[in-house]
């Protein structure tokens, strides 16, 4: 598992440089530091719903529209990340991680490491039970794009700027079961 | 069509031609090219097409039990389904829900469905505001144009236009000029009127039945937004978009944006299984969290039938049905490349598929308008992620088109050339060219009586205002000689004793009555290797009349040609073709006109002139006697649109580089000829504008100098007019003796 995990790990990171989208490895005990080189204020974002780490108090963690828009940063967590694309999934909540991802400029999506799958039909195998059970999930892969204004413009409707950052030394939880 | 309509045609292409087409053939040579390079990154990708087609012929097949698994698994949710017979239909239900919201907007992304339905304008009488919000699309509504593509629908707008139509329309303080500039200004505005926005409605790319959920591709989020501002969510989906189960997506995910724009994957693939646990965004109740919500949020899916289940039981037209809406079969397309959308389209779908849709929900006179568009080149076929079979729905739409004509007025002028079952109102110009083998056969029998008399002023002029051949084009001359007659009169040089191997040199029409020197130089190329060659009298293949719509007179020919061919193929020898659109009837569509078993066997022994030359050498035949690139010409080749679908072109080049030659070879997707198109007076500019790709690669400097080499006839036509250069086929390069004729 861990070998997979690594090689998986490596091409992930591999499709993200392909997006420019850059991508930060984080210990629990160092996850706030990390955070917080990354984040801009005012920060955004939804509970974690991982054992080891949980958001610092510089982030707002009740969102309401107003905050929505003023946020410079939303950080949310994704249950998943696909290696070959680069991409984060990221579950919907009532807290607002849907929204949270998806308005403020800069997305900063947390994920396991032990929650990097290699392909599109893992990660959408996992998905199939989810979404039975009424769940919803967006499949993101580097920041919001256009090209309708006659060049390729990042930041159409969603973030201009996505930053990942994986979890280390998370293996322990159960692997690829996520817990929202 | 009379010779007034087909100036009025001319006119109408020329003109987008200049205003449009430049903008349209940047993006969509971008994303074909972008499709090129990403699916060559994808181990499997035949696999993923095998896999996604037979996903969607299960889910057709099973249509109708889909539809109530996911009306069930939507009410589970606690959502709504509607299943609306027409566009009326639905749009008087999404009237009704909007006035039941009391909604003063609504907020769409972008979906086709909902062009379909023309959703807007029933919205709009009622007094709702609704507002696009894909950037591309909102251009469109600001502009009061209509999309021109079925994934980017102002590819023809360039971004100096939208500058202008924003400053106009809106007046910034500072006028606005960047792309950057452009989209931050929209994201602005529409995110404003997101804001207080009533309903937010969506398309959906595909439905699951298991769970209820629908898949949204969307790079820009306006859809995410769309779909969880408000709290109430309409999603408009035609019938076919439901596939049974969750893991089904899978293959689609990784297809469509490839395939589409040519990205690996577009940003947001939103998998919502409404009502979504998002709480909306009310800015009225700006400072309430999130968390301390309780929303009651409302969907309703409105599945939409509009002549698809009429589609379903059509056994030529279900394929259509496969589509997911890529656009692959719009970018690859050479003519679409040139004209876009609003030429190469009906009142909704653009682009290959186009015919089918257009037929299917607004009937034949919508895919009447622009199904002469298509000419079979069939690049759009391996482009299609489902595998669909585009010409052949072009194929069959246009042969019922040509069953409604009436224009039978000028039937006794090609009295004699309609040895057919064809309708007696086909169009006159499609006759002609229906029948061109009789035509061919008429003129070399008078040559060169015939010749002399086609090229006068006085004929010309009347060809074309008649039958509405182009005056500047020139036409083929007949050989008194045809490739049989010299054949029969010569004889084969290596007797069928002393070979390891027996063909049949097919006698296409070409190259038997007008291009015979390239059929002899097929012969001593194959006798030099070694091969006893025979060339029977065979009828023309049927790639002629089929490519006007004539469907049952292709269908005559090809039992013909299999008549004629049966016995050789028995006894063991193959079938050896020149012209590869010819090759490709064999190998493609005689599948749809021979019975299942005589197909086949066709099929496995025919040959393309080159592959065949290739596996000779490859089998250990003596190459010493053709003539090489030592000395010889140094090469730029183009292939034969068809012949690069069927992946033979990769036989040339290994053959011409074995022997050392030279080459450099076009890489555009059509030379813009495509058999009689480019004859037809209404589609002669088009033609010639799609052939200036090819003709800017051949007149590059390292090109410029070079024999130019090409299989198929109409593309060796079309060089011929574009580059005043002479081009031969490359079986002629190694004739052994072509030395003098080609230095
Ligand atoms: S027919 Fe095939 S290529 Fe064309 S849009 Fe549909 S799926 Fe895409």
């Amino acid at each position: 598992m861990s070998i997979d995990t690594g090689v998986a790990s490596e091409r992930f990171e591999a499709a993200l440089a392909d997006l420019d989208v850059p991508v930060t490895y984080a210990e629990p005990t160092a996850f706030d530091r990390t955070l917080r080189s990354i984040a801009r204020d005012p920060a955004i974002g939804t509970p974690l719903p991982f054992e080891s780490v949980s958001l610092p108090e510089w982030v707002d963690e009740d969102p309401t529209p107003t905050s929505l828009e003023s946020a410079k940063t939303g950080i949310t967590a994704a249950s998943m990340a696909i290696a070959d694309y680069g991409s984060v999934v990221l579950p919907a909540t009532d807290e607002g991680a849907e929204q949270v991802s998806l308005f403020p400029d800069l997305h900063v999506a947390v994920v396991r490491l032990a929650d990097i799958v290699p392909n599109m039909q893992t990660a959408i195998d996992r998905l199939g039970p989810h979404l039975r059970d009424g769940g919803s999930a967006i499949v993101a892969t580097g920041p919001s794009a256009t090209a309708d204004m006659g060049a390729l413009v990042q930041g159409a409707h969603g973030p201009k700027e996505v930053h990942v950052v994986v979890l280390r030394g998370t293996e322990s939880e159960t692997a690829g079961e996520t817990d929202e | 069509m009379s010779s007034a309509d087909r100036e009025a045609k001319a006119e109408r292409i020329r003109h987008l031609l200049e205003t449009e087409g430049d903008a349209v053939e940047a993006n969509t040579l971008g994303f074909n090219r972008g499709r090129y390079e990403s699916v060559a990154e994808l181990e499997d990708y035949e696999a993923l097409k095998t896999e996604a087609r037979a996903i969607k012929e299960d889910a057709i097949e099973r249509l109708p039990e889909l539809i109530d698994e996911v009306r069930a698994a939507v009410e589970e949710n606690g959502g709504t389904v509607y299943l609306a017979d027409d566009a009326a239909d639905a749009n008087r239900y999404i009237r009704e829900v909007a006035s039941e919201k009391s909604a003063d907007r609504v907020v769409k992304s972008k979906s086709m469905t909902s062009e379909e339905l023309e959703v807007n304008e029933a919205l709009e009488r009622d007094g709702v505001d609704v507002v696009e919000t894909d950037l591309g699309e909102w251009v469109l509504q600001v502009a009061d144009d209509a999309p021109s593509h079925i994934v980017a629908p102002a590819i023809h707008k360039s971004r100096e236009e939208i500058a202008r139509l924003f400053n106009t329309q809106f007046d910034p303080e500072e006028p606005l000029e960047t792309a950057e500039e452009l989209t931050m200004f929209a994201r602005e505005r529409l995110g404003e009127l997101i804001a207080d926005a009533d309903v937010g409605m969506t398309g959906a790319n595909f439905i699951t039945a298991d769970s209820g959920s629908i898949m949204l591709v969307t790079s820009e989020g306006n859809a995410r937004k769309s779909a969880v501002v408000p709290d109430t969510h309409v999603a408009v989906a035609g019938v076919e978009k439901i596939v049974p189960s969750v893991e089904d997506l899978a293959p689609f995910i990784e297809l469509i944006g490839r395939s589409g724009t040519g990205q690996d994957i577009t940003s947001y693939i939103s998998l919502l299984t409404p009502p979504v646990d998002s709480p909306v965004v009310d800015f009225d109740d700006p400072d309430v969290a999130f968390a301390d919500r309780d929303d009651d949020r409302e969907f309703h899916l409105v599945l939409i039938d509009n002549g698809r289940t009429a589609l379903r039981e059509d056994e030529h037209l279900r394929e259509t049905l496969y589509c997911i809406r890529c656009s692959a079969c719009a970018n690859t397309c050479a003519n679409f490349q040139s004209v876009g959308g609003h030429a190469f389209g009906g009142e909704t779908y653009t682009g290959g598929i186009a015919t089918g849709w257009e037929a299917g929900v607004h009937g034949q006179d919508s895919a009447a308008e622009f199904n002469d568009l298509c000419t079979g080149c069939s690049r759009c076929v391996e482009a299609c992620p489902v595998k669909i079979d585009i010409p052949w729905i072009n194929t069959v739409v246009r042969d019922r088109i040509n069953r409604e004509g009436d224009d039978g007025r000028f039937e006794f002028l090609v009295e004699g050339l309609t040895p057919d079952e064809e309708p007696a109102g086909l169009d006159l110009q499609k006759r002609l060219f229906g029948n061109y083998e009789t035509l061919a056969k008429l003129g070399s029998a008078t040559a060169p009586l015939s010749n002399w008399t086609a090229s006068v002023g006085p004929v010309r002029s009347l060809m074309e205002r008649l039958v509405g051949i182009d005056g500047r084009r020139e036409l083929p001359e007949f050989e008194r000689r045809t490739l049989v007659d010299w054949f029969e009169a010569r004889g084969p040089r290596v007797p069928a004793g002393d070979a390891d191997r027996e063909v049949v040199l097919y006698p296409d029409v070409y190259t038997n009555y007008v291009d015979v020197e390239r059929g002899k130089a097929a012969v001593r190329v194959l006798e030099s290797l070694g091969v006893h060659v025979r060339i029977p009298s065979v009828p023309g293949s049927g790639r002629a009349p089929l490519s006007q719509g004539m469907i049952e007179t292709a269908d005559e020919k090809a039992s013909r040609v299999y008549a004629a061919l049966a016995e050789h193929v028995d006894a063991g020898r193959d079938v050896v073709a020149i012209e590869p659109s010819d090759l490709a009837m064999f190998r493609s569509e005689y599948e749809k006109l021979l019975p299942e078993q005589s197909y086949e066997r066709l099929r496995e022994r025919s040959y393309d002139v080159l592959e065949y030359v290739y596996g000779l050498l490859e089998n250990g035949a003596d190459g010493t006697g053709l003539r090489t690139g030592d000395g010889g010409p140094e090469i730029a080749y183009h292939s034969h649109c068809q012949q690069r679908t069927l992946g033979l072109d990769r036989y040339t080049r290994a053959v011409l580089e074995e022997l050392e030659y030279d080459v450099i070879e076009s890489d555009v997707e059509c030379c813009g000829m495509a058999g009689s198109f480019g004859y037809k007076r209404e589609y002669y500019e088009l033609s010639m504008d799609v052939g200036d790709r090819l003709a800017e690669q051949f007149t590059e400097p390292e090109a410029r100098e070079r024999l130019v080499v090409a299989s198929g006839t109409s593309c060796e036509e079309q060089l011929g007019d574009l580059l005043a250069r002479d081009a031969v086929h490359p079986v002629e390069v190694l004739d052994p003796q072509s030395r003098s004729r080609l230095e």
